[in-house]
């Protein structure tokens, strides 16, 4: 029997991608669906908060929560961590019913940051990327043209993140890039 | 100076900048600042296209986009050539190739203008009445030639070499239109901090103010006043300006399609920017502000180049300093064209005024311009036009008592100036579903109930003059605070509304225009209305009045009053039509966006999917996938690759990439009670580490999909579903869970792109695998078929299945996507000392059709059962319930004689049946023939040496033996009828 944990080696599914300035593919991530009934979300567990309202994320270090529905939440942490998360939020949780599956690989996220960062993004998704109505903190599952996303507004930058699965990664990054292309070039 | 026709001073046109562009052929002059309307009136072109129906000579009728006539081709560059392009919009810019439109040989002489002589055939409903037989002569004579002879303009036939974009935009408040009304709405709107968009669909914004050079507004100068508020809103940070944007669709929850024109006006556009982009904008609240539109005089020849807009000529002289004429007689119904007199006087053009009005129904506009020396005939009507491809001088008379014609007498002129009032622009607010009103006061239609958060304002509800207009534009911009009114000088407003103007000619031989770009007369919508037609619908689809690409915004009020007048009704009687988006015409390009080449559809491809297209794979499309079909090696075809490929697999190993496949991650302790209730068969007694086939039905009780599904713990099922069925089958669980079951304690998880899944196929699968696993045993006692172990594969984890959907030893490898290729590749490595064979789809297709197992969606079609394919034996009958029990309980699924999953071998082994033929008992019945069934699959098998074939036959199960007959192309094929299973019947080789 072979003992060589990870020998086999990762393939990026942007391992072709060549990204404008202020588009850029982000790097593997531990990614769960976390699931618990709205009833039991209270508090935090593993350094990820639960009680947040919808749409939102919070941050505590390098964790990120994302509440995408009454019940669900999108959980982002470091790869390396991956198995500890998991065994933080087993023990967190305890007996509340909850189930948690792991998803890092069905995700993958983008970075679009700068000024022009929400045209981009306006460019195939129809919600209102407005300061005030979709401010730093907001989270929410949506469309980026024919693709299912969940975009996140990190900062006042700004900068955003988008997540989608796997298989979409070339439609959406060149999705961006496409859309990115008169501001890079004209400002 | 630029064109023989440019006045000395005036106008926006910038004349530090020459342009000059090519107009068949010729290259022309002007200045940064001309439309090619206006660049070729200065240049003394007035004859730019030909009609549609009649090919008659045809000139520039307006200045805007309600432009009926100067239709031209532009080519701005290889593969960005484009038909029907309004002259009156187009700005004109260096490199410009324009070329006049449905004509041959030449614009000058065109031999399509025998229509024109031949008018008395082409009448309304022309084509209804004249290619009704011999009726076969419609497939091969009629419709060819009719569709030869449509149409206008030329379609590229190139690729669209521009870039397109799309912009989804939110605000508060959109006004659409940017003259003084607009600009006083969005002043007023935006002054509170709310977002605001502002769209306008020329170069400036201005709107009529643009070519006003005599009002004052406040004081001063009403295009200063204009700059000024525009500098105001452009210092605004919550306003958003948009020039040469056109707002063409209203649609529901006021959501607004605007078309943004982005670099058509740029000589070197850079490369980065998009030719067009479609806005798509959700406003909280919308103004319109979109003006309105002069309607011509429908007299006898009122089409010949040089007649225009009365308004157009004052557009032309002051805004761009074009004298469109030197000799220009204004004929009008009312006030509003004796501004137009005054000013192109005011150049320097000889004017003369023809006012059908009686003297005593004028307004103080008529002394206005005595004074300033030009004459005024009133009471004068206009019999018909002189000259054919430039109007010479209009023939007119005195209107006597009781509409007597008096003595004609003729005016010579080059250019002739006709107004018939005007019409508000309400296309949008029509669009929006507003409810429209009739104005007896201003002959029009006006904005009458909003049906969504819509108010009008200025022009396009009626209000002409300025000092209204722009305080009607404040009131809509802002209702709740009060403004001082503005001063502005009085406009020149009314008019007497007149159908068709009073002649002594024989009515039948007048050919008076009413849609110009439809060539319709007066004469046919007079026909219409004798022949019965008495729907204002049914008279525009009879004589396509109203029906070309300006949608009547001039002629429409034309039409209708003349259908009123000729019914004896009034106008509000006969009603209008119902306006539809596009307000103009869009680009196809602007409606596409991005949405072309690679970014038309998400192509989906698996964590493998680079490995296969370097190993030569033929890609299939299924769903949005890209799924390897076959690997053709050399010069194979795809009938030796997959001939190779099934030899491989049976007698070797193979390596399928089944990372397709839905997968859903069902967890929590009641998974076993909702998977009981969602599926047909029993779960409860799956141990952990087991795997079962399931089986899920609608509510009607058909397959809707299958797949196989392991329980990794007590409350943990790692489900999969077909390719296809992924999203429908989560959807239908997440259904289930949230809206009968609640109370049920699971979650469900989409996890089909955690994983990418390997399939390696064959005797040889086991010693392939065996060294690069680890903490599994792989031995046939410790790991039997139809179950799954979880442990690592080259150090990654996996979820290791033990199946199979060829019949032969098998695993299928999960692992974590980004490792799939790594995994592929490793086992592809170890597995060629065995001959290791990539294979794909097809062959994946071959290998389980020989051993009967079914493809929902090939062997189902949403009309099957279980027992229908033979698995009514999974149904686990102590179950109180699951999805579609009861629907299998119904008359017509018990009755005998439903269509059963059957083999079928042809009498002649090499004959493979085409998937779909029809079957029948006897091919000697007389036609028609009723069907047992269809073949639902059919290849050629190399393992049996032969074709082989399943189908769904009535009663299939009972012929067992019987000789059925097969549809071919040709004729009929026997085929014997067997069980669904052609290799390995025992189906022993899996537990190898």
């Amino acid at each position: 029997m072979l003992e060589t944990p990870n020998a086999a080696r990762r393939v990026s599914a942007f391992a072709d991608a060549v990204s404008p300035a202020g588009i850029r593919p982000l790097p593997g991530a531990a990614r769960f669906a976390l699931r618990l009934r709205e009833a039991d979300a209270t508090g935090e567990a593993a350094g990820f908060r639960l009680d947040q309202p919808l749409n939102t994320f919070a941050a505590q270090g390098d964790r990120l929560s994302l509440r995408l529905g009454p019940n669900e939440w999108l959980l982002i942490g470091p790869e390396a961590d991956a198995d500890a998360i998991a065994a933080e939020i087993a023990a967190a949780l305890g007996t509340r019913f909850h189930t948690l599956v792991d998803i890092g690989h069905r995700n993958v996220a983008i970075e679009v940051k700068g000024p022009h960062a929400a045209d981009i993004l306006n460019a195939g998704c129809p919600l209102d990327l407005f300061d005030a109505r979709f401010p730093t903190g907001t989270a929410t599952r949506t469309l980026l043209g024919k693709a299912e996303i969940v975009l996140m507004r990190l900062d006042d930058a700004p900068t955003y993140r988008v997540e989608c699965w796997r298989s979409f990664a070339t439609y959406v990054h060149d999705f961006l890039t496409e859309a990115a292309q008169e501001f890079d070039a004209g400002t | 100076m630029a064109g023989v026709n440019r006045l000395p001073r005036g106008g926006r046109i910038d004349r530090a900048k020459p342009v000059s562009i090519s107009f068949n052929g010729q290259t022309l002059s002007g200045y940064a600042g001309d439309t090619v309307a206006s660049l070729l009136l200065a240049n003394g072109i007035h004859l730019v296209g030909r009609s549609f129906k009649y090919h008659r000579p045809r000139g520039i009728l307006s200045h805007g986009s309600d432009e009926p006539n100067a239709l031209l081709s532009i080519d701005r560059g290889p593969g960005k050539i484009d038909p029907n392009n309004r002259a009156t919009v187009a700005e004109a810019r260096g490199g410009l190739v324009t070329a006049s439109q449905n004509h041959w040989p030449s614009l000058n002489f065109d031999v399509g203008a025998i229509n024109d002589r031949l008018s008395p055939i082409f009448v309304a409903g022309f084509y209804y009445k004249t290619f009704m037989w011999p009726r076969r002569f419609w497939d091969r004579v009629y419709e060819p030639n009719i569709r030869a002879a449509a149409g206008l303009g030329k379609s590229p036939d190139g690729p669209d070499a521009d870039r397109y974009g799309n912009r989804h935009a939110h605000c508060d408040v959109l006004v659409v239109g940017a003259g003084p009304a607009g600009l006083a709405a969005a002043l007023a709107a935006s002054e509170g901090g709310k977002r605001i968009i502002l769209a306008d669909e020329q170069a400036e914004f201005g709107g009529s103010l643009l070519h006003d050079v005599t009002s004052t507004v406040d004081g001063t100068a009403a295009q200063d006043w204009a700059a000024q508020a525009i500098a105001m809103l452009k210092a605004r940070e919550n306003v958003t300006l948009l020039t040469r944007t056109t707002a063409f669709g209203y649609y529901n929850h006021n959501h607004v399609a605007m078309a943004e024109r982005i670099t058509d006006h740029l000589e070197n556009a850079p490369d980065h920017l998009p030719r067009e982009r479609l806005w798509q904008v959700r406003a909280g609240a919308v103004i319109l502000a979109t003006g309105s539109h002069e309607r011509p005089l429908v007299f006898a020849d009122n089409d010949r180049p040089g007649i225009m807009l009365a308004e157009s000529i004052r557009a032309f002289v002051n805004r761009y300093a074009v004298a469109p004429g030197r000799r220009i007689v204004i004929a009008t119904s009312g006030a509003s064209a004796y501004r137009a007199a005054a000013d192109a006087h005011a150049a320097g053009l000889a004017v003369t005024v023809v006012d059908i009005r009686l003297e005593a129904d004028c307004g103080p506009e008529v002394a206005f311009v005595r004074q300033k020396g030009i004459d005024v005939l009133t009471s004068h009507t206009v019999i018909a036009a002189t000259g054919r491809k430039r109007v010479t001088g209009l023939i007119v008379a005195p209107l006597g008592s009781e509409g007597r014609v008096g003595a004609r007498r003729t005016l010579a002129a080059d250019c002739v100036g006709m107004s018939g009032g005007w019409t508000p622009s309400v296309h949008l607010f029509s669009q929006s579903r507003g409810k429209l009103r009739f104005d007896d006061a201003i002959d029009a239609f006006v904005p009458g109930q909003s049906v969504q958060a819509e108010r009008s304002a200025g022009a396009a509800r009626g209000s002409y003059d300025l000092a209204d207009c722009i305080a009607d534009g404040f009131a809509a911009g802002d209702p709740l605070t009060a403004r001082p009114r503005l001063a502005a000088t009085p406009s020149l407003t009314g008019f007497q509304p007149v159908r068709i103007l009073p002649t002594d000619a024989d009515a039948t031989r007048v050919r008076a225009f009413v849609d110009f770009q439809n060539d319709v007369t007066a004469k046919d919508i007079g026909l219409a209305v004798r022949e019965g037609f008495e729907s204002v619908e049914h008279v525009k689809r009879y004589t396509t009045t109203g029906m070309a690409t300006d949608q009547g915004k001039t002629s429409n009020m034309n039409a209708l009053g003349l259908m009123a007048g000729i019914q004896g009704k009034a106008l509000p009687a006969v009603g209008t039509t119902t306006f539809r988006p596009p307000y103009t015409p869009v680009t196809f390009g602007t409606l596409v966006g991005p949405a072309k080449n690679a970014l038309f559809d998400p192509a989906r491809i698996t964590p493998i999917h680079g490995w296969a297209k370097e190993h030569g794979a033929e890609f299939e499309n299924v769903g949005l996938w890209k799924r390897a079909w076959y690997f053709p090696q050399g010069r194979e075809t795809m009938h030796e690759a997959v001939a190779r490929e099934c030899k491989a697999v049976r007698e070797g190993v193979g390596i399928f990439d089944a990372s397709t496949l839905g997968k859903i991650e069902v967890v929590g302790p009641d998974a076993a009670e909702f998977m009981n209730r969602i599926y047909i068969n029993a779960w409860t007694k799956l141990k952990p580490g087991a795997c079962r086939y399931g089986l899920m039905l609608k509510e009607d009780g058909f397959i809707m999909d299958d797949g196989v599904v392991a329980r990794l713990a007590e409350d943990r099922f790692h489900v999969t579903t077909t390719t296809g069925g992924a999203a429908r089958v989560l959807q239908h669980m997440e259904d289930y869970l949230q809206t009968e079951w609640p109370d049920l304690r699971v979650f469900l998880t989409s996890i089909t792109e955690q994983y990418a899944v390997i399939a390696l196929q064959g005797p040889k699968a086991r010693e392939v695998i065996a060294p690069l696993v680890s903490d599994i045993d792989l031995s046939g006692e410790a790991f039997p078929h139809m179950t799954v172990r979880t442990g690592f594969i080259c150090g990654v984890p996996t979820r290791l299945f033990r199946v199979s959907f060829t019949g032969e030893l098998g695993f299928e490898i999960n692992v974590p996507s980004d490792h799939g290729r790594a995994v592929w590749e490793a086992i592809y490595e170890r597995g060629r000392a065995f001959g290791i064979t990539p294979y794909g789809t097809e062959t994946m297709h071959v290998l389980r059709a020989e051993r009967g197992f079914i493809i929902v969606g090939q062997e189902t079609d949403g009309t099957v059962t279980p027992d229908d394919v033979g698995l009514g034996g999974m149904i686990a009958k102590a179950k109180p319930d699951f999805v579609g029990k009861r629907s299998l309980a119904r008359p017509d699924i018990v009755a005998a004689g439903r269509k059963q999953l059957i083999g079928l071998v042809t009498d002649d082994p090499s004959l493979v049946l085409d998937e779909g033929a029809q079957i029948i008992d006897d091919r000697h019945r007389p036609v028609p023939i009723k069907a047992l069934g269809h073949v639902t699959s059919s290849y050629w098998s190399a393992a049996c040496g032969r074709s082989i074939a399943l189908a769904l036959v009535a009663g299939g199960r009972e012929r067992m033996g019987e000789t059925l007959y097969v549809t071919t192309p040709d004729s009929f094929a026997a085929a014997r009828v067997t069980a669904p299973v052609f290799f390995d019947e025992k189906g022993a080789r899996v537990h190898a």
